[in-house]
């Protein structure tokens, strides 16, 4: 059998929002959503990336834990790090043998709720100190126009977190004539009330600084001309997003 | 004695100098947060308007206020001087330099030339009597250093792969022990010189004996003066302070000896933290002094540090960018006994650029350590957030070379207080050195007269391949830093042999024991080009491009190669090993008055100098461009994010650098967290894993790159105007750079995750 290995995209050493305190950020390569406002459009082709072992981005890993204070470590990105289940269950249980906090930054498209996959799922929630989900947006049709896929799954995936007793952290990227409908941020937040183990909701205001890689890769950036909210318009979806503003 | 040593405690500093001792025994260690400070008092906000007011006209006028075309500074070579006529009484600390604030002393021995060029740049002219005083009559350090060059000095100097030297002006990075002025008393001070003289030789006159007779009788006659120059301003400083103005005040009187004599590169104040410390804290208990009052005298001698001033010539200012002059200031460390030596003193000092605002000098200096109160690294944190205006440099692996007592002598390097003296050395350009390797000694920029290359190195074989070998290269490398350490040593050795006949620090002196320790302190320019470049050859194909003399004038490179900066073992191992090797080159050969050889990895912001004087490197750096400052990596080569990079500078052993290992870093806001308390927590975080690693020094910008552009395009703007950013080893106003300089500053790689 092959050795195990993960597409990575890169590394980030000094990541400082994906996750509590200082985090190895790993992003790995290849994503099946086609979000219109992605920033790292880099990361989708499920075929680039450097092949990397779990063993070795662990002992790159730990290089970093001096810096880690109390609440540091390792975050995988992307990319879809559910993509790569197998990988990340083995990164996850070297982990977790050294001690160190693990997170998931995900968007769930990758979910199941049954078979071989969700078995590893399961396994990978015991592995798993915190995952950060990205909502898209919450209408089903406007979710399928935005990224290229449904999002039942998606929903589907936040529950079974929330049931597993693992803390999520929610984002939302705020676009303004894409994701701020106040309707549909209320339905957020309504769904957002079901789950049990939310700890923090954030709202990340939309920033262009991911259209020159779009260029690169040849293609047409479809946000072209939409700008970054203003920190009003940032308020106000806070306002109904997030408990306790 | 008795009266000013009032509940003091400890035995060894009552019967001979010993600052450290009296430290010691006497000082409150805090671990408490900044909620006892106190805002600016009324004064101090009427001075500090005063002085920006004046630092405003001076930018008006091109960067000098006024400047002394008569007076030949010296210690009381002026009446007394204040910040303004009518607010003299509002001075908690007084004395300037010259007569009027930031009117900028005449100050000839170093170089008599350069003297008279600084005050022509600025529209003075010096007196035309002293072209014959100075010509004919005495001689400065300048003049004296040029009769003595060589041929191949000369060209070395002129080619820039021996460059910054102090042969124009003072050498600087000697820290007199100011505090002893306070403690003792300058008339103790003479006593304990007399004797040393008494105990100075047999009366067999070698050359040693004869010189150091000379220098003991200088220093004590600087004391008499240092008394006289006091008594100008109405002090008596023959006897100890008896309270903590007077202690305050005394030390100032000290360094404002140092500055009105020298102009040396680096003028620091040294550890002066914790012993003011102490009286002000007797006076706390006494009842004698407020908390306010006591703010309001650091406020007013950090105040007096700011006002600090040189005439400079235009090509210094290119090499030490801003007007720096390296008033370096330490607070906190831990003592031998593991105590630590934060006081609420550190954290006034830090106030100070609350108090009053961000600015340059004095270049306050966190001695850190991991184990330092947790509230004071959060208060220090907070304050590189706010200000960007502190450097951070590593207590514990400086201790164990230099004990609980060392200052800082210029922008990093340490040395004891009181204890050392340090011949400053400049740097060697080891990135142009490869190219002589590579070019057989031929200069790659400076041609003679027909247009052939300038032999500046030795005529070795060149390397005539088009593709480089590394074993080759290495062993070239190798042979042409032999030749380089050995011509550098001896020109440090000249220079500070003439530094000391005609430019002695009498007066600095005179605050150190007879008995000094002295260091050597060579440095390298040009570190992570080198490595990277030697990586590429190793790693990737390097190409050679050359023109009609043989001379290469570009490389071209095919493959990855592993680059200095991404914490990958292996351009780091070769980083290791280009530092030692050339640290032991040093050390083969004899340094002046048997000082110890050290070096550094540190360029200020001469990065920009060195890098313009450079042709092409094989790790793609284009000729003639800026090299990375200090020991960062390269500009680009930097692909893991921050702590890759600052993981990759801890690996450099600070045992062969003891001069100091400077990295400069800019973080984003944003980067370090969405509200203050998450920033302060993970500024502390990040210094934590970066020292407890050993590496020895950072310098932490907190600002995005959208400021320094609106800041590069629109200085006129009020925010701006003490717009304070750490570069190579200092701080500086960012409207003072020049245009080149700040496009530098911008062009590197400021780290933010987003």
């Amino acid at each position: 059998m092959a050795e195990l290995q993960g597409r990575i995209h890169s590394i980030e050493t000094f990541g400082s929002v994906d996750g509590p305190g200082i985090r190895f950020v790993i992003f790995v390569q290849g994503c099946a959503m086609r979000c219109r406002f992605c920033h790292n459009a880099d990361t989708w082709d499920c075929s680039g990336g450097t092949l990397r072992t779990p063993e070795d981005l662990i002992a790159q890993a730990k290089r970093y834990r001096p810096y880690w204070g109390t609440d540091g470590g390792i975050t995988v990105s992307g990319g879809e790090p559910l993509l790569q289940i197998d990988f990340l269950l083995a990164l996850f249980k070297l982990a977790k043998a050294e001690g160190i906090h693990t997170a998931i930054d995900t968007a769930g498209q990758p979910f199941t709720d049954h078979g071989p996959w969700y078995d590893k799922f399961v396994e990978l929630m015991g592995l798993t100190d915190l995952v950060i989900a990205d909502i898209k947006t919450m209408d089903a049709d406007h979710h399928k126009w935005l990224t290229g896929v449904s999002n039942a799954n998606i929903h589907q995936m936040l529950k079974t977190v929330s049931d597993f007793g693992v803390p999520l952290w929610i984002r939302q990227v705020l676009v303004p004539g894409v994701t701020d409908d106040p309707e549909g941020l209320k339905a957020e937040r309504a769904f957002i009330d079901t789950l049990k183990t939310v700890e923090k909701v954030e709202v990340l205001p939309y920033h262009t600084m991911g259209a020159y890689k779009w260029e690169a890769l040849g293609r047409v950036y479809p946000l072209e001309g939409v700008k970054p909210p203003t920190p009003e318009q940032v308020q106000a979806a806070e306002a109904i997003l997030v408990p306790g503003k | 004695m008795a009266n000013a040593w009032r509940n003091f405690e400890g035995n060894l500093w009552q019967e001979d100098i010993d600052v450290r001792d009296f430290i010691q025994n006497n000082y409150t260690p805090y671990d408490g947060d900044e909620s006892f400070l106190e805002g600016p008092t009324d004064a101090t906000t009427e001075l500090w308007n005063q002085v920006q007011a004046l630092q405003k006209e001076e930018r008006a006028k091109g960067g000098v206020l006024d400047c002394e075309t008569e007076v030949v500074s010296g210690l009381t070579a002026y009446g007394p001087g204040y910040i303004g006529a009518d607010t003299k009484g509002l001075e908690k600390v007084v004395g300037l330099q010259t007569d009027k604030p930031l009117k900028r002393a005449f100050m000839p021995y170093g170089g008599y030339k350069m003297a008279k060029e600084a005050a022509e740049t600025y529209g003075y002219q010096i007196n035309p009597k002293y072209d014959q005083i100075f010509g004919e009559y005495h001689k400065t350090h300048n003049q004296a250093v040029f009769d003595a060059y060589t041929p191949e000095m000369r060209r070395a100097r002129h080619a820039h792969i021996v460059t910054g030297l102090p042969d124009t002006y003072g050498r600087g990075r000697i820290v007199g022990d100011y505090r002893r002025v306070a403690l003792y008393g300058v008339d103790y001070l003479i006593d304990k010189k007399e004797e040393d003289k008494l105990n100075c030789g047999d009366g067999t006159m070698t050359d040693d004996v004869v010189r150091l007779r000379e220098e003991i009788t200088d220093q004590i006659n600087a004391l008499k003066e240092l008394k006289a120059m006091a008594e100008i301003y109405g002090y008596d400083i023959s006897k100890p302070a008896v309270n903590a103005r007077e202690a305050v005040q005394w030390l100032y009187f000290g360094y404002l000896g140092a500055v009105k004599t020298q102009n040396g590169a680096a003028m620091s104040v040294g550890r002066i933290s914790t012993f003011l410390d102490i009286y002000i804290d007797r006076d706390l208990k006494e009842g004698t002094l407020t908390e306010s009052e006591a703010q309001e005298l650091i406020d007013h001698l950090v105040m007096k540090f700011r006002m600090v001033k040189f005439a400079r010539i235009p090509s210094y200012n290119e090499l030490f960018s801003g007007d720096p002059v390296w008033a370096t200031l330490e607070m906190a460390g831990t003592g031998l006994d593991g105590r630590s030596m934060v006081t609420k003193n550190d954290y006034r000092f830090l106030h100070t650029l609350e108090n009053m605002g961000p600015a340059p000098e004095p270049n306050l200096t966190v001695l850190y350590s991991p184990r330092l109160p947790e509230a004071f690294k959060r208060y220090a944190a907070k304050i590189s957030i706010t200000t960007s205006a502190i450097q951070y440099e590593n207590d514990d692996v400086m201790k164990p070379f230099w004990g609980d007592d060392y200052s800082i002598c210029c922008c990093v390097s340490a040395t004891q207080t009181g204890k050392e003296m340090q011949f400053f050395g400049a740097r060697a350009n080891l990135a142009k050195a490869l190219l002589y390797a590579i070019n057989g000694g031929k200069d790659e920029k400076f041609k003679n007269k027909d247009g052939s290359p300038m032999q500046v190195g030795p005529e070795y074989a060149p390397i005539t391949s088009d593709v480089l070998d590394y074993a080759e290269v290495a062993h070239k490398y190798d042979q042409m830093l032999d030749w380089l350490a050995g011509l550098y040593v001896n020109i440090l050795n000249l220079i500070q042999y003439m530094h000391d006949k005609y430019y002695y620090e009498a007066e600095e002196m005179a605050l150190i024991d007879t008995d000094v320790r002295r260091t050597f302190a060579t440095g390298i320019a040009g570190f992570s080009h080198v490595v990277d470049s030697l990586s590429a050859i190793k790693y990737a194909k390097v190409t050679a491009i050359r023109d009609a003399y043989g001379v290469t004038t570009d490389f071209k490179v095919e493959g990855d190669f592993p680059r200095y900066g991404n914490d990958d073992p292996r351009a780091d191992a070769i980083a290791v090993k280009l530092l030692h090797s050339f640290l032991d080159k040093i050390k083969k050969h004899h340094t002046y008055r048997n000082s110890e050889p050290t070096t550094s990895i540190l360029t200020i912001t001469s990065n920009v100098v060195y890098g313009k004087a450079t042709g092409a490197l094989p790790d793609g750096r284009a000729a003639f461009t800026p090299f990375s400052p200090g020991a960062n990596p390269s500009y680009g080569a930097e692909q893991n994010g921050l702590l890759a990079s600052l993981n990759s500078v801890a690996k450099v052993p600070y045992k062969y650098a003891l001069d100091g290992i400077s990295n400069t870093q800019t973080i984003h806001p944003d980067a370090l967290g969405h509200d203050d308390a998450e920033r302060k927590g993970k500024m502390v975080n990040v210094l934590d894993g970066y020292f407890s690693q050993g590496a020895h020094h950072l310098n932490v910008n907190v600002f995005g790159l959208d400021k320094l552009k609106d800041a590069m395009e629109h200085p006129e703007k009020p925010e701006y105007a003490n717009f304070t950013i750490r570069v190579s080893g200092y701080a500086v106003k960012f409207i003072d750079l020049t245009r080149e300089q700040q496009l530098d500053v911008i062009a590197r790689n400021a780290h933010h995750a987003l």
